[in-house]
């Protein structure tokens, strides 16, 4: 086992953790964030991505052990004071959605498009959201969702 | 039911985002409007109740053993190593788990009355018929240590010859994978057909054939498979979670495979990551959880690997048709003659056998013809099961008329779109006949054609294709017309029993006025991301003149909706909206009673008009539904003999199919040099119907697409000759991201069903039914000067570049793909 210290939503977690055990598990199992979902075995579906320092990273490619002294944000999250994140709030109004279980890790993978300066146009979001896969939507409201959202987040805050 | 001018259909279709509440909807038209989705908050935010977010305290978890040899004599499994690791609790061979079952996995549709059905062990006992295969189970107390037992299990095979296709499947000598048989034919020769067809062909001017093969298809619903079960050791009572499309089915099917009673076994359906047909089945991983919660008397989990899922899970399609029209030479259809070739795999799953019968009489599509025959095979081979999987039987009749449609145009010189209007049944509005005797509900083919040509502006398409041939370009411009019909809604039950299939097509709602106001609905369907919480609410709330938000929608739990059919083939609306409806209906008619006694008129004088119960000629003396809940609570002054409450139940029992229709126009450019396909622009104008809420409706066709485009160019599982899944996994199967995809351009025509009062068709499948023939057609025109007349699915750009090498050797110009080789 190996000591680990991370911050998860703003939370700091301390844990003894199995060497080969993947942050995905860690945040499902060990802190029961559910939110973040595990679609295959391969690390092409990206419904387990969760934000790592800032970057976007599918959480079944990650061990527990290289997450120690890492920030992460995960689903559970991303509202803030009740209020749904931009991006959280264009999946709903473009449904954006289906059965809903790729949505966490699509979410969290746009919002890495757009805070990394990456959503500029519907071919770049395409091209950003390749390894991200949904079944149910054919991503044409997601493509729309992430554009609503980028222009929102870009907008200057309201005081 | 009103039904004007579709509120929200423009803005819908061209994308328009806006919140609509009840403020912005006027009382009584909340049908038609783009509600929002009630499922999405708990979605969004990371509170989905999936399987693998439940666990119950003294849990165990159970890990699979495989077969990893296609066909293989079980010779001894010796599970002794496994109960020494760490953490595990139990293991079990077949044999060790074979008193556990009362019978076996259950297949209910034997289509042909000879159709052979075998036995299907949840854990095999003494042959393996496939990768993947069960024949061990491991219980430990955490998914890791499951899996490390698991691996520990040492088992003795001893290696048969594999049947890896249906060719081999049918070939003298092959091997037999189910003795009993004494050959590989599940049934043969089943014929469905109408008029002389063979004289028909006989004295056609025109004849035109080709063979086709449908890809076998990985569903890939994105939330893999997963069963908790939870015994109640002193009641008896035994309650199931399961990622399943289908709760009601499995507490009467597991029943008899476990000898649970029925009455004690509750399933619950929690949020499910998508089917797509592919939880539409009753799975061997939720008996082994049974039988194992059973023995052990602890809650037991087991959730699939992705790896597991594509050998596990069924498959779809796997088709071979050989398709053939006759014609004058004017391109008017004469006669359709369809001979199919099907795999059921290893075992027959619960519907598998009828798979392609949901498309028989589908094969003329939206035309008239003057006869026609359907003939169908199935055989076994050593590969995971096929099954339902999203259109089931339907892409394929579709993908064989209007692929074949596409190659008599290019026979007769003729525009496809000219070929297709010449030999479109005219529209209709009253059920009609098509040259099977399947009575189609309503069309008008033409508008919808119309419509999509319009939108794809289809002569400057051609104008370009021309300017590109004439410059030689290097990347021409291919375009494919689709204009499809589907059946759906899975009635009626009458007709199903002629065609052996083991249950009916009714679906069943109650409607529950509670004191406060809040009214319950419980739905006998059971969503899996098709929003029927949002658009049963719209039906309800529009039927009682109640708020959106006042309705809840109760589903997927046969403790909480004790009576349904659940959700497959487009069924839900058409079955289960019009069941909430009809429920809605008696709801008025007691609300009715209830208020003339209290306004002190006649009942005949009371209507429900504007969301109340109004007296004619005076509406300000009125009643809302809510108000009379309350009374009939109460029950202080309610009419004499008439019981307490407010809750009424119906059972929708559909007349007939519904038959939603469109076309689609796909356009492509194909790289002649490298058989690049790049799909730039897709149209699709649909007719389901009525639409309850626009913005679900294009949803669900958004997807369909997708997954239909998939199987036209991307998507194929394949085997090697040891009958290994070579495209076993996500990376190696090729799923589309967004990437791959242009934006959709929607837009529908709408003829009002006339097998049911809403008018309503469903949509779930269309999609997926009319856009691979679309696709295809697409490319084979874009090379069509070369000669090339047909190519396989998926038209993957070395299927394309093989067929441009053979036209420019001129050695035959046609690929039929990978299990199609003529």
């Amino acid at each position: 086992m190996r000591h680990i210290t991370c911050t998860v939503n703003g939370v700091r977690r301390e844990a003894d953790v199995e060497p080969r055990q993947l942050l995905v598990y860690f945040l499902r199992e060990t802190l029961g964030l559910t939110g973040t979902n595990v679609g295959c075995d391969t690390s092409s579906c990206g419904a387990c991505t969760v934000m790592m320092d800032g970057k976007s990273v599918k959480s079944c490619t990650v061990l527990t052990v290289q997450a120690d002294g890492s920030e992460i944000v995960t689903i559970e999250g991303l509202a803030r004071d009740g209020q749904l994140h931009p991006m959280q709030e264009a999946f709903r109004q473009n449904h954006a959605l289906q059965c809903g279980y790729c949505t966490p890790g699509m979410i969290m993978a746009a919002v890495g498009l757009v805070e990394n300066g990456q959503a500029a146009s519907e071919e770049e979001i395409r091209v950003g959201l390749e390894g991200n896969l949904c079944r149910c939507t054919g991503y044409h409201n997601i493509v729309k969702a992430i554009q609503s959202a980028a222009s929102t987040m870009r907008a200057p805050a309201q005081s | 039911m009103a039904q004007g001018p579709l509120p929200g259909e423009a803005a819908a279709e061209e994308g328009a985002v806006g919140t609509l509440t009840d403020t912005d909807v006027e009382m009584g038209r909340y049908v038609g409007s783009r509600m929002l989705r009630k499922e999405d908050g708990p979605l969004l935010a990371g509170r989905g109740s999936y399987v693998d977010n439940l666990a119950l305290p003294g849990m165990v978890w159970v890990s699979i053993v495989r077969s990893p040899l296609a066909h293989a004599r079980i010779n001894r499994v010796d599970t002794s190593a496994a109960l020494e690791v760490p953490g595990v609790v139990a293991a079990y061979s077949g044999a060790d788990l074979a008193s556990e079952w009362a019978a076996g996995l259950p297949c209910a549709w034997p289509v042909a009355p000879e159709t052979k059905i075998p036995d299907h062990w949840p854990v095999a006992k003494d042959k393996a018929r496939m990768v993947g295969d069960p024949v061990a189970v491991v219980v430990a107390d955490t998914r890791a240590h499951a899996v490390d037992g698991a691996e520990a299990v040492d088992v003795d095979y001893e290696p048969l010859q594999p049947v890896t296709s249906i060719e081999q499947a049918l070939a003298d000598g092959a091997a037999v994978i189910h003795e009993e048989f004494g050959n590989n034919i599940c049934f043969q020769d089943l014929k469905i057909a109408s008029g002389d067809v063979d004289k028909v062909f006989a004295e056609a001017p025109v004849v035109v054939k080709q063979r086709y093969y449908h890809p076998r298809l990985i569903p890939n619903a994105m939330e893999p498979r997963g069963v908790l079960a939870q015994p109640m050791p002193v009641t008896g009572e035994m309650t199931m979670w399961s990622s399943t499309q289908i709760p009601h089915i499995l507490r009467t099917l597991l029943a008899l495979t476990l000898g649970i009673p029925e009455s004690k076994f509750r399933v619950i359906a929690p949020d499910v990551g998508g089917g797509f047909g592919s939880k539409l089945d009753v799975y061997a991983e939720e008996a082994i959880c049974l039988a194992v919660a059973r023995k052990l008397g602890v809650p037991v989990k087991w959730i699939e690997e992705r790896s597991e899922n594509y050998l596990a899970t069924l498959h779809g399609r796997d088709v071979i048709q050989d398709m053939e029209v006759a014609a004058t030479q004017e391109g008017k259809l004469l006669g359709v003659r369809a001979k199919v070739l099907c795999d059921m795999g290893a075992y027959c799953q619960l519907v598998a056998p009828g798979i392609q019968v949901l498309g028989a009489t589908l094969f003329s599509g939206v035309y008239q013809a003057e006869a026609a025959s359907f003939e169908c095979t199935a055989v076994f081979t050593n590969r995971t099961p096929t099954d339902a999987y999203r259109g089931a039987g339907r892409p394929e009749a579709t993908y064989a008329i209007e692929r074949i449609m596409d190659a008599l145009a290019r026979r007769v010189g003729k525009d496809p779109a000219e070929v297709r209007e010449l030999n479109f049944i005219p529209p209709f509005s009253e059920p009609t006949a098509n040259v099977f005797g399947a009575m189609y509900d309503s069309g008008n083919y033409k508008a919808g054609l119309d419509k999509a040509l319009e939108l794809a502006d289809y002569q400057s398409l051609r104008r370009e294709q021309a300017e590109r041939r004439q410059r030689g370009d290097t990347k021409q411009l291919g375009i494919g017309l689709s204009t499809y019909i589907e059946a759906c809604g899975s009635a009626p039950s009458r007709g199903f029993g002629s065609v052996n299939f083991g249950a009916g097509g009714w679906e069943a709602a109650t409607i529950r006025c509670l004191p406060t106001g809040k009214v319950v609905v419980v739905t006998g369907t059971s969503p899996h991301g098709q929003g029927h919480e949002t658009s049963w609410s719209q039906i309800v709330a529009d039927a009682l003149g109640v708020k959106f938000e006042d309705v809840e929608v109760l589903h997927g739990d046969t403790a909480i909706s004790p009576q349904g059919l659940d959700t497959y083939g487009s069924r839900s609306l058409a079955a289960g909206g019009v069941a909430i409806q009809k429920a809605a209906e008696k709801i008025i008619a007691k609300a009715r009673k209830i208020a003339a006694h209290e306004l002190e008129v006649a009942e005949e004088d009371v209507e429900f008009a504007d969301g109340a119960l109004r007296v004619r000629g005076a509406p300000d003396k009125s009643r809302t539904v809510a108000d009379v809940a309350f009374s009939a609570f109460l029950a202080h002054n309610i009419p004499d003999g008439m019981e307490p409450g407010m809750e009424e139940s119906a059972v929708f029992d559909p007349v007939n199919n519904t038959f939603p229709s469109g076309a689609h126009v796909a356009v492509v450019e194909v790289d002649t040099q490298t058989g690049l396909v790049d799909l730039i622009r897709y149209v699709a104008v649909d007719d389901c119907g009525n639409i309850v809420n626009p913005m679900i409706a294009q949803g669900m066709v958004h997807g369909g697409l997708a997954q239909g485009i998939a199987e036209g160019l991307y998507e194929e599982a394949t085997y090697d000759e040891h009958g290994n899944l070579t495209s076993g996994n996500m990376g190696a199967y090729r799923v589309p991201s967004a990437a791959e995809l242009p934006s959709f351009e929607t837009d529908h025509v709408v003829t009002p069903s006339t097998s049911n009062p809403g008018g309503w068709k469903g949509v779930g499948e269309a999609g997926t039914i009319g856009s691979p023939p679309a696709v295809v057609n697409a490319v084979v025109d874009a090379l069509a000067p070369m000669g090339i007349d047909n190519i396989g699915m998926p038209v993957s750009p070395e299927r394309v570049w093989r067929a441009i090498q053979a036209a420019q050797q001129g050695s035959g110009a046609t690929t039929t793909g990978q299990g199609g080789q003529a």
